[in-house]
């Protein structure tokens, strides 16, 4: 019982401590620069309330349940020495990774309202949410594909800059042909892929993966997934605009 | 108790939507281990709490998201526009500098959310060994804050001029491939990875409601079109502050090394 209040209240401090600076910064502008009377505090406040309370369990949900068995299957994974299994895992991996960041559900959510406002898709909450959970599925999949992508790098030992400047070729080629409407949330879609549960498994993966392959340096061959996972998702989003939109 | 009721009905709403997001990573985790790694799962009484706490917090999160963030980022990007805020005047139409306030907030959102972020504390001292103490943790810090920090802030300049976003994204990814082809090989990966991780789970929603919330305000712009592409800068930029940072220092220390013999 203590140990869950500890870890509980250590979760707690950890989300205040990322709500902070926000809250800092929007209160010192209402303060000194807008000086008005700021609209639904009470609601505002409550909400922010809801997003400690909501941050501190999902992250202590995560170091109870998941991380600790996530963390050991990386491991076993890339020790297990099949090519198959392994690549599979990989892939799944940043599949359910990526379906469940809070991050990108939020984002995904906002560019479906703000698509169905702009008459790019039918208003209807049904077309909503097919838009969203479609582009969610699809960064979910780019992001799979970009460890898969990774493992093979690390195992094979290819240069990243390399493949790091192939996508960026290819992202820009493709920007080229691609709707205007898809590529502000296609380049976001990158960046907003990698946070809370993303980021602690996939790098569980790549640091397993280069120590338990001999002559690899931890350092330089088990970075640069998150790397390849925050550039694949804007490739695949521009092409899912292309052919949704 | 109306309040009460109301809360309780929106959050068994939120809950049942939050069980299918987390349905694949819970099934592919317990999956992988059962099936292919073939061991029992230890302590399941844990598990079953842990998974509740996920799920429970992550409908809560993303209730107070819809509450407070996404408003509290568009309240700001509204309030900041005023007209009479930006020209001092409620009729005259505002050209790129009068949002100046929009700029510095930005700015200050960019910085301090970056400076504060854990996966960057993490970042940095790794870099702080790879690159043999050249690096330091401080050092990195402030220069990925200042990259976040600018690239929000000239994110926010793109949205206000309406300039294509894919221009400063280009000319980013060529500064990036010359920096590359110049900076200490063991820093790359790490400079890489920095631009994913230090967009959090809390900075995001509230820079891409600004960026929205900024299109909806500045006349001729469209969010659809240019709301987006904030988070975009937040993460290309730090990239680049990473291999300015480690080619400066690596300079400076190359610099003192060969003057000391």
């Amino acid at each position: 019982m203590h140990s869950i209040v500890k870890s509980l209240s250590y979760n707690l401090y950890k989300s205040l401590r990322d709500i902070a600076p926000i809250v800092m910064v929007v209160v010192a502008f209402q303060l000194l620069v807008i000086q008005q009377p700021m609209p639904n505090v009470a609601s505002l406040i409550s909400g922010l309330a809801m997003v400690v309370v909501g941050l501190t369990l999902f992250i202590y949900g995560l170091n109870l349940a998941l991380f600790p068995l996530g963390d050991s299957l990386a491991h076993a994974f890339a020790k297990k020495g099949s090519l198959f299994w392994l690549l599979t895992f990989a892939m799944a991996l940043g599949f359910g990774t990526t379906i469940a960041e809070p991050a990108l559900i939020a984002v995904a959510n906002e560019a479906a309202n703000i698509a169905a406002q702009g008459q790019l898709i039918a208003a209807t909450p049904e077309s909503i949410l097919a838009y969203s959970s479609s582009l969610r599925y699809t960064v979910a999949f780019a992001v799979g594909v970009a460890l898969v992508i990774g493992v093979l790098r690390i195992i094979k030992g290819w240069p990243l800059p390399w493949l790091i400047m192939g996508c960026y070729l290819l992202v820009v080629l493709i920007t080229a042909v691609a709707p205007a409407e898809i590529i502000g949330i296609a380049y976001d879609s990158g960046g907003v892929t990698t946070s809370t549960i993303t980021v602690p498994l996939v790098t569980a993966l790549g640091i397993g993966l280069a120590s338990s392959i001999k002559g690899r340096n931890p350092m330089l061959d088990g970075f640069g997934l998150i790397a390849l996972a925050s550039l694949l998702p804007i490739l695949f989003v521009l092409i899912f605009g292309m052919v949704m939109l | 108790m109306n309040w009460a009721m109301t809360f309780s009905q929106h959050l068994g709403l939120q809950v049942w939507s939050t069980l299918f997001d987390l349905l694949p990573i819970v099934t592919i985790i317990i999956a992988f281990q059962v099936l292919v790694i073939r061991q029992p799962l230890k302590k399941p009484l844990q598990l079953g709490v842990g998974i509740a706490a996920v799920i429970l917090g992550l409908a809560l999160f993303l209730m107070g998201l819809e509450q407070a963030l996404f408003p509290m980022g568009k309240m700001m990007a509204k309030q900041l526009t005023s007209p009479l805020l930006l020209t001092g005047s409620a009729t005259k139409i505002p050209i790129w500098d009068d949002y100046i306030w929009v700029y510095v907030f930005a700015f200050c959102i960019g910085f301090s959310t970056t400076i504060a972020e854990p996966a960057l504390i993490a970042v940095a001292l790794k870099a702080h060994q790879v690159s043999a103490g050249s690096v330091s943790v401080w050092g990195l810090r402030i220069a990925v804050a200042l990259g976040v920090a600018i690239g929000i802030t000239l994110g926010s300049y793109r949205i206000v001029v309406g300039l294509p976003l894919e221009y400063f994204m280009m000319a980013g990814y060529i500064l990036v491939l010359l920096q590359t082809y110049f900076s200490p090989k063991l820093i790359i990966p790490l400079a890489y990875d920095s631009g994913g991780v230090t967009t959090s789970t809390v900075t995001v929603p509230i820079v891409a409601a600004l960026g929205l919330g900024l299109s909806e305000q500045v006349v001729g712009s469209n969010p659809l079109i240019d709301g987006f592409g904030l988070i975009a800068f937040a993460s290309l930029f730090p990239i680049i502050s990473v291999l300015a940072y480690a080619q400066i220092a690596h300079f400076i220390n190359t610099h003192k090394l060969r003057s000391s013999t």
